[in-house]
């Protein structure tokens, strides 16, 4: 039976590793477990939960800062943004249901994951919004980094690089992040039956304006059919859709104005802040996807290149797409492929310049698919100096991200 | 600085020779008078020749260049513009400055993907300008953004006035390409809004030249705002200032600029360019709103009821271009009034939690008493990031050294409120020897094993940043005590 540990503080923290270093255990990291899957499965000898870490520590909405411990639900922290009328601006997904786990998302795991959703391309990632840490690092020493406050240049930019290093880098006990005034008003206005390759040019017109748009997706029809938004499952063909929020005088010109721009893609139609909420939220978390439980895999690409991209795998595989951020992000579910269509995948990440992660695959799958970016050998060698300077022994969910790092 | 090592020193005329190897004549500098334009940074208080200057042409001769100094095991110190605040182009007598001068071109702007592709000496300015005709800008706007080049944007992560809405210069990335000390050319992102694998980008933005050599930049660009207007705000007191910029925000407003000048700065920057500033007030605010035309409309008048409600005696908007720039043209020359002022100017860069700004300006006027020097103070307001303008007469013995201390001071302020010893400047050597009032050993120890992943022999910039120089196979130690049945009251669930 592998050891589960639960340290309770800071030093406990730091005592859990360095007993994971003595006694050469390597140690698989959790919070709330939502993405437990997410990665290649990790050779662990016992579980490490962060979930102690738990609660907001302070919070100062006229400063547009928050502090909370790493293991503190999403849920809590948007709880208590909403009720200042701000929000985490880079919308962090829940893919519990898309990884079919129980788990609770948390606020550590979105930043350690670096998942953003579609205002990623107005509002920028998580890491964007990461302005400082204390952690414990794998040879069992606490450190800090970056500050509470906004604008800050001393010293590296730790925060960055922890985010997105799936807790292979270090245990985030506690972080700042940066919030923003939530929008009064939302509005999206729908372009029905465009091809991908129209829909990607129908949204750089409207990301190309000078609208501020913050969500820009386009839904082949058999994608829109899953919504729960009516005017979009009804359309019966694909939908694209694109967001404007804000001050109310200025989301109703704005979205009047997009409507005369993309009248000449197609037929349209504009959705509330009610019907926005829900796709917006269905976009962000992929739920067209979570019914099947088939490889899904997740492109970040130029985002001009989207539709060519998604093209050129549907060649090779049998594949259903969702497109986001303009086509910047394209998310692709593959069937009956022999190699979950890794080859087609990174084929086509490589013809048009960008990277794919397989998100989701069963476990032999992902054990024996390289499941992020292969990565040069330039770029693999520092990876792993990286993954030394912090965890010279390995013992943070070592092979999470690639073997040996 | 680390002692200069006088073996290599001694070696010189045979690296120059190697270099002229690989690069022509005229872009291997090592006579006096052509190195001199080289000896200091924007922090012209610190002054070293180099050993000698090289002005690459391309990435492969960067590459070279670093490789046959790596190969010789002499030092490298990057160089954009030279207007950098806190000396980290400072040159080392041995050492080698690499210029950007030569790479100085914009390769593409793709405005199907919102972005363009630089050399790392283009102007930050020059990215806006090409990117204009086709209806886009780089957002982040550095008041040197004349003059100071976008890889040293990169290498400092600058800021501008508009980043409260668009962020830094780290949020305007896409990707680089990088020189490794050793020559290794590594690519970093690209088009994509997404790295694969760690964030390295994010890390070696900001990271002042000490990670590698930055060749080639994407950034992305924006949709020029279809309106923008200003507001110029005048109050009785610095409080009721600092509380109308948390008015504002508490309304959901974030600003494309929220600047904020006292009383001192005003007045030099009044008698500088008459840009028509009140002087019967203790400080004003700049509140710049971009957008469409309704909404700029409607929260101008919102921002200035709410200055009315914090007490504002002078409201003013601006009805046209002219006048939105002539709000703004106190501000934006602001150093060169405080140059105006005395002989020398020092600029300070702190940041602090907003609500703390009335309690700092008090206790910097208690400084500026103590001793004895003028103080102006020019804030990013909305993001607490803090200017004062030391001035000072560089000529009166012990005077910079005073200034320096009171500096100092005023940075161990920032820290002590919660905030930060630099919001945009960088660290350089300036603030280096402050380091520790921020950070524990063992933070900067971390951080100087990311440096050791990148440059193990600490051959890139070194003496910047960090204030005590660790061998890397020191950093990388770990006592670890095998076996032992320790921990017994580790919690398990
Ligand atoms: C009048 C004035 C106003 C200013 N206003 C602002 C402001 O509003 N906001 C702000 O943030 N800053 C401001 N600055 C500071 C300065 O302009 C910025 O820090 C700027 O980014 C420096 O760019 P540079 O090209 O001059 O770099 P340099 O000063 O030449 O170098 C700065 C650092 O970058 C490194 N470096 C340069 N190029 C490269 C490269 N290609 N690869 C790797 N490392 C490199 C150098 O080693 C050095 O450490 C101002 C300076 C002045 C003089």
């Amino acid at each position: 039976m592998a050891d589960s540990l639960a340290p309770r503080d800071a030093d406990g923290l730091a005592d859990a590793v360095r007993w994971a270093v003595a006694g050469e255990h390597p140690l698989e990291v959790i919070a709330g477990g939502s993405k437990r899957d997410f990665g290649r499965p990790v050779q662990s000898a016992a579980t490490l939960s962060l979930t102690a870490f738990d609660g907001i520590v302070d919070y100062q909405p006229s400063e547009l800062v928050l502090t909370a411990k790493a293991a503190t639900p999403l849920a809590t922290i948007e709880a208590a943004t909403a009720a200042e009328r701000q929000m985490l601006a880079f919308e962090p997904a829940d893919y519990a249901p898309l990884l079919g786990t129980d788990g609770e998302a948390t606020l550590g795991g979105a930043l350690a994951c670096n998942l953003s959703g579609p205002r990623r391309i107005k509002a920028g990632a998580a890491r964007d919004h990461f302005l400082g840490v204390h952690a414990v690092s794998g040879r069992g020493e606490r450190f800090k980094a970056g500050g509470r406050v906004v604008k800050n240049v001393t010293g590296y930019d730790v925060c960055k690089l922890l985010s997105g290093s799936y807790g292979t880098l270090a245990l985030m006990h506690e972080v700042t992040v940066k919030v923003l005034p939530a929008p009064e008003r939302t509005r999206t206005v729908l372009v029905f039956g465009l091809e991908p390759v129209d829909a990607m040019e129908a949204l750089g017109a409207a990301l190309g304006s000078a609208h501020e748009v913050s969500g820009a997706a386009h839904m082949p029809a058999e994608v829109a059919a899953c919504s729960a938004v009516s005017y979009v499952a009804g359309a019966g063909a694909s939908v694209s859709a694109v967001r404007v929020e804000g001050f109310p005088a200025s989301v109703e010109a704005r979205c009047g104005a997009l409507r005369e721009l993309l009248g000449r893609f197609g037929a349209l139609e504009e959705l509330h802040s009610k019907n926005s909420a829900t796709l917006w939220r269905e976009i962000r978390d992929v739920r067209a996807f979570a019914e099947d439980n088939g490889p899904l895999w997740r492109l970040s690409v130029p985002p001009a290149s989207g539709a060519a991209a998604a093209a050129r795998i549907a060649d090779a595989a049998d594949a259903r797409t969702l497109f986001d951020w303009g086509g910047g992000l394209v998310w692709l579910g593959v069937n009956g492929a022999e190699d979950a269509g890794e080859a087609a995948v990174r084929d086509a990440a490589a013809a048009v310049g960008g990277h794919a992660t397989l998100v989701r695959a069963d476990a032999p799958t992902r054990a024996a698919r390289a499941v992020f970016q292969p990565q040069t050998a330039g770029l693999a060698a520092l990876t792993e100096r990286l993954k030394r300077a912090f965890d010279p022994a390995g013992v943070l969910n070592p092979g999470r991200m690639y073997a040996g790092v | 600085m680390p002692e200069p090592d006088a073996g290599v020193i001694s070696q010189r005329q045979s690296l120059v020779a190697a270099l002229r190897k690989l690069l022509p004549e005229y872009c291997v500098i090592d006579d006096e008078r052509g190195l001199r334009p080289f000896e200091c940074d924007g922090l012209s208080a610190y002054r070293s020749l180099p050993m000698v200057v090289v002005l690459p042409r391309d990435t492969r001769e960067v590459s070279r260049v670093l490789a046959l100094c790596h190969e010789r095991g002499v030092k490298i110190v990057p160089r954009g513009a030279g207007t950098g605040l806190s000396g980290g182009a400072l040159p080392l007598a041995d050492g080698v400055t690499v210029g950007f001068g030569k790479l100085n071109r914009i390769l593409e702007i793709d405005t199907a993907n919102r972005c363009a592709i630089v050399q790392p000496g283009v102007a930050n300015l020059a990215i806006s300008t090409a990117a204009s005709p086709y209806g886009f800008y780089y957002a982040p706007d550095p008041s040197s953004q004349l003059a100071c080049s976008i890889g040293g944007n990169v290498a400092e992560n600058s800021g501008g006035v508009h980043c409260l809405k668009y962020g830094l210069t780290t949020n305007n990335l896409l990707g680089v390409e990088m020189v490794l000390m050793d020559g290794e050319v590594l690519r970093l992102g690209g088009k994509q809004f997404d790295a694969e694998g760690y964030d390295l980008l994010g890390v070696v933005t900001g990271s002042e030249g000490l990670l590698g050599v930055v060749t080639e930049v994407t950034v992305r660009i924006l949709p020029k705002p279809s309106t923008a207007r200003a507001l110029l705000l005048g109050f009785p007191d610095n409080a009721s200032a600092g509380a109308c910029v948390g008015e504002i925000i508490a309304a959901g407003i974030i600003p494309a600029g929220l600047e904020m000048m006292d009383k001192p700065a005003i007045h030099a920057a009044e008698a500088f360019c008459q840009a028509g500033y009140p002087l019967d007030v203790e400080a004003i605010l700049i509140c710049e709103l971009d957008g469409p035309e309704v909404e700029v409309d409607e929260l101008v008048a919102l921002v200035g009821d709410l200055a009315r409600k914090s007490g504002a005696t002078t409201i003013r908007s601006s009805t046209s271009e002219e006048e939105r720039e002539r709000f703004w043209l106190g501000r934006k020359s602001a150093f060169g009034a405080a140059g105006r002022m005395a002989p020398d100017y020092y600029v300070m860069d702190g940041t602090i939690p907003r609500a703390r700004l009335p309690e700092v300006l008090t206790r910097i006027g208690e400084l500026s008493r103590e001793y004895d020097l003028p103080v102006a103070n020019v804030f990013h307001a909305g993001d607490g990031n803090l200017h004062p303008l030391i001035m000072y007469d560089s000529s009166i013995p012990g005077a910079l050294q005073r200034t320096e201390e009171m500096g100092s001071e005023i940075l161990k302020l920032c820290v002590e409120v919660g905030g930060v010893l630099t919001g945009e400047h960088g660290v350089g050597v300036e603030k280096r020897d402050l380091m520790g009032t921020m950070f524990t050993e063992d933070d900067l120890k971390q951080q100087q094993r990311i440096k050791c992943a990148f440059d193990p022999d600490q051959l890139l910039n070194p003496g910047k940043v960090f204030p005590t120089l660790h061998r890397c196979a020191e950093l990388g130690q770990m006592h670890v005590h095998r076996g032992e049945t320790a921990f017994p009251d580790l919690p398990r669930f």
